[in-house]
């Protein structure tokens, strides 16, 4: 078939295609370079940057269109360790790590490190405990393991209901990044922006599923970290003369502590568990500790991450490839330390204690309306000016005190550029990397939602019969339905949700991992000890998740001392024993660890021939044993 | 090549695999926890104008996190290859 051969030459030459196309988009970079050099307004270059991007991954994504059901699922099981863990990186990072991670930094400096910690160390949990099994398994879904490991339906069910809470959370999120980024890029309406985001979404995956959204995931990581470090790179040359931030910002770190005592700064940016005034502080201790907690036990639990390694040629590869997936990862997130420090370096230095006339102009520019990310409000009348300011009453005295600056987090990566003294198609580069990096997490999220309702509900449970043509339109029309009904959740309730993102990981974790875990490492473990995990870990996260947003005074009724009240995102929400909401887990975690253990205490043990099952998918040569009851492959 | 393991040799084989896991655990826990307890007292040393402790959390751990995955893929392979089940 020409289309098999086809298939075979573009795998052997990935790297020279991956090359030329690298090459292509730097070429590409240096023509807006020259563009701009002759005057084209900078609107037209965000324009040519979004919709250029966006048609190369259309185009990627139409020709890696499939009719076949394994390529739409698990890109035909012949992406090569390497590229594969481009794609994870691209999966895994989104925009909350694109544009708020270094602005979380900036603000929380060593506390904002449980961020850069807890989305890496959780891939070595997925290399030791769970890649490799899974690979061997050798499936089409995390509800398949769930499924065939604990007998049948009410596991695969409940696996899918966890799988939908965390992705659908997530994805919201994603669109609610892409939208920001067009809306502040091309000057549309956020709704609309999001919608914009969707097209872009549905042309990478619809029609190749799984393959088309690998290869994408592909080019959009190399766009997305050259995006990440251009910027940062040139400012460390230019602030400490060598051009490699990981190393240099130790520079910066320490003029930024002696700025602090100038200042009168109590928390120190490298102090780590401190309040306000910068003494220890044993509540930020545990909720460093929780969330890194949380965060990494959820990356081991994500279904869209997870699906990722089912994708390699052989078990072998699967374990290379997360060793693969996290360099990438780690590539930009050492890095995201850098930008905070150098942006806290420039803003200590060159801004505050500054006459309000003599600001350098990167303050104006991404002050004004419409963009709104910093102000200066020092004058009465600074809101008109800079509408960040609303709210802040300066003292007028014409020179800028550290307590009249304001800045968004998400300042901190898109104005670097400008602050460097860039030219705009750097911004513009910026502006790609971001959407990139939020469009390749959607891809990704949806990808897992609509897989586990087209395979595991409608295939699995109402039509095993049905034929692959079927399949394949079911699956694509709920990928739609899913895409739109994302993109309306995220138009309607807008950027305030951005913290669903922590909270997707506390769920994943709470009611996935123990199960997927004791699944492949402890034998006797029996179907309902699985199911009874899934069940009274996503119940107990969900019901503490539920009662600490919504229900926060109450729960200070009933329980006294042990909750503190906090005020954020517009409601009194519940913080038991200190502990921040996002780190839910904390408690659903061990809750499902314990109910399998004491369930299986009273319950069956697994049968032989599962005990046989989980022998053949611990060994990555041989055939997998399935157990009576489970379907054969496909 | 592959074939299919003996009772014995499954047993001797999850055994050096668990083993391997639970090496790479522990110093996984090592890492992402143990390690930034002492944040207060390797924040006193300064290298290269990075506090540690403030290194560790930034850059360290990231580096061992990727050395403790490519590590466990090698030793793996070598446990793989000892027993003649690797699937490549």
């Amino acid at each position: 078939m020409a289309g098999a051969a086809a298939n075979s030459s573009f795998l052997q030459n990935l790297g020279k295609i991956y090359a030329i196309y690298t090459g292509s988009f730097a070429g590409f970079v240096i023509f807006l370079g020259i563009l701009e050099f002759f005057g084209v307004p900078d609107k037209i270059l965000g324009y040519l940057f979004i919709f250029l991007t966006i048609g190369v991954y259309a185009l990627i994504g139409i020709l890696s269109r499939t009719a076949e059901v394994s390529e739409y699922y698990v890109a035909g099981r012949s992406v090569p360790a390497l590229y594969n863990g481009m794609a994870t990186g691209a999966d895994w990072m989104s925009a909350a790590s694109f544009i708020g991670m270094a602005g979380s930094l900036y603000f929380g400096g060593y506390d904002g490190l449980a961020f850069v910690l807890g989305w890496t160390g959780g891939y070595v949990l997925v290399s030791i405990l769970m890649a490799p099994y899974l690979r061997k398994f050798g499936q089409f879904t995390v509800p398949d393991f769930c499924g065939a490991r604990y007998g049948g339906n009410a596991a695969r069910t409940l696996a899918v209901i966890i799988l939908i809470s965390a992705s659908f959370v997530y994805v919201v999120a994603q669109i609610v990044g892409v939208g920001i980024i067009t809306s502040r890029f091309l000057g549309l309406d956020f709704k609309v922006a999001c919608f914009v985001g969707l097209i872009g979404i549905l042309v990478c995956s619809m029609l190749g599923g799984m393959k088309a959204v690998t290869w994408t995931q592909v080019a959009q990581y190399i766009i997305l970290i050259i995006a990440y470090l251009i910027p940062v790179v040139i400012m460390s040359a230019q602030v400490t003369g060598v051009p490699i931030p990981q190393l240099m910002y130790g520079q910066a770190l320490e003029k930024i502590a002696a700025l602090e005592t100038t200042l009168g700064v109590a928390k120190g940016h490298v102090a780590a568990f401190a309040d306000a005034r910068g003494n220890f502080n044993m509540t930020s201790a545990i909720n460093f500790f929780a969330l890194i907690l949380c965060l990494m036990v959820g990356t081991a639990s994500l279904p869209h991450i997870l699906m990722r390694y089912f994708t390699t040629p052989s078990v072998r590869q699967a374990r290379d490839s997360v060793g693969w997936s996290l360099f990438f990862i780690f590539l930009l997130y050492f890095t995201a330390p850098a930008y905070a420090a150098f942006a806290k370096l420039e803003v200590y230095q060159n801004i505050i204690g500054q006459p309000i006339t003599a600001l350098p102009t990167w303050i104006a520019s991404w002050g004004k309306p419409g963009l709104a990310l910093v102000g200066a409000c020092d004058a009465a009348n600074a809101a008109e000016i800079f509408p960040i300011c609303r709210g802040v009453t300066g003292n007028g005295d014409g020179i800028l005190q550290l307590s009249e600056f304001r800045i968004h987090p998400d300042a901190i990566v898109l104005a670097t550029p400008e602050i460097a003294g860039l030219p705009y198609v750097v911004a513009g580069l910026v502006a790609a990397g971001g959407l990139a990096a939020a469009l390749s997490t959607a891809d990704g999220l949806l990808l897992a939602i609509a897989n586990a309702l087209s395979h595991d509900i409608y295939y699995k449970m109402i039509d095993p019969n049905a034929d692959t043509k079927r399949r394949l339109v079911i699956s694509r029309v709920l990928l739609s339905i899913v895409a739109v009904l994302a993109a309306y959740v995220s138009g309607t309730l807008g950027a305030d949700i951005l913290f669903l993102v922590s909270w997707a990981f506390s769920i994943a974790a709470s009611g996935l991992f123990a199960a997927l875990v004791l699944g492949i490492w402890w034998k006797r473990a029996g179907d309902a000890s699985g199911v009874a995990s899934m069940l009274v870990g996503y119940g107990v996260c969900m019901f503490f998740l539920i009662t600490t947003e919504f229900y926060g005074p109450a729960m200070k009724a009933a329980l006294g001392d042990i909750v503190t009240i906090v005020n954020i995102r517009g409601r009194q929400v519940a913080y038991l024993w200190g502990i921040n909401n996002i780190s839910v887990g904390i408690f659903g975690i061990p809750a499902a660890f314990l109910a399998q253990w004491v369930v299986q205490k009273f319950t069956a043990e697994a049968s032989p021939e599962m005990q046989d099952f989980i022998d053949s998918i611990r060994v990555p040569a041989g055939d997998v044993r399935l157990a009576p009851g489970m379907s054969a492959k496909d | 090549m592959s074939k299919k393991l003996s009772q014995e040799e499954m047993q001797a084989y999850w055994g050096k695999t668990s083993k391997l896991m639970w090496t790479i655990l522990a110093l996984w826990f090592f890492f992402s926890f143990v390690v930034h307890f002492f944040a207060l007292s390797l924040n006193e040393i300064r290298v290269l104008g990075f506090p540690l402790g403030f290194y560790m959390a930034a850059q360290g751990s990231l580096i061992a996190f990727v050395v403790l995955c490519f590590w466990n893929a090698s030793a793996q392979n070598k446990i793989d290859e000892e027993f003649g089940v690797s699937d490549e």
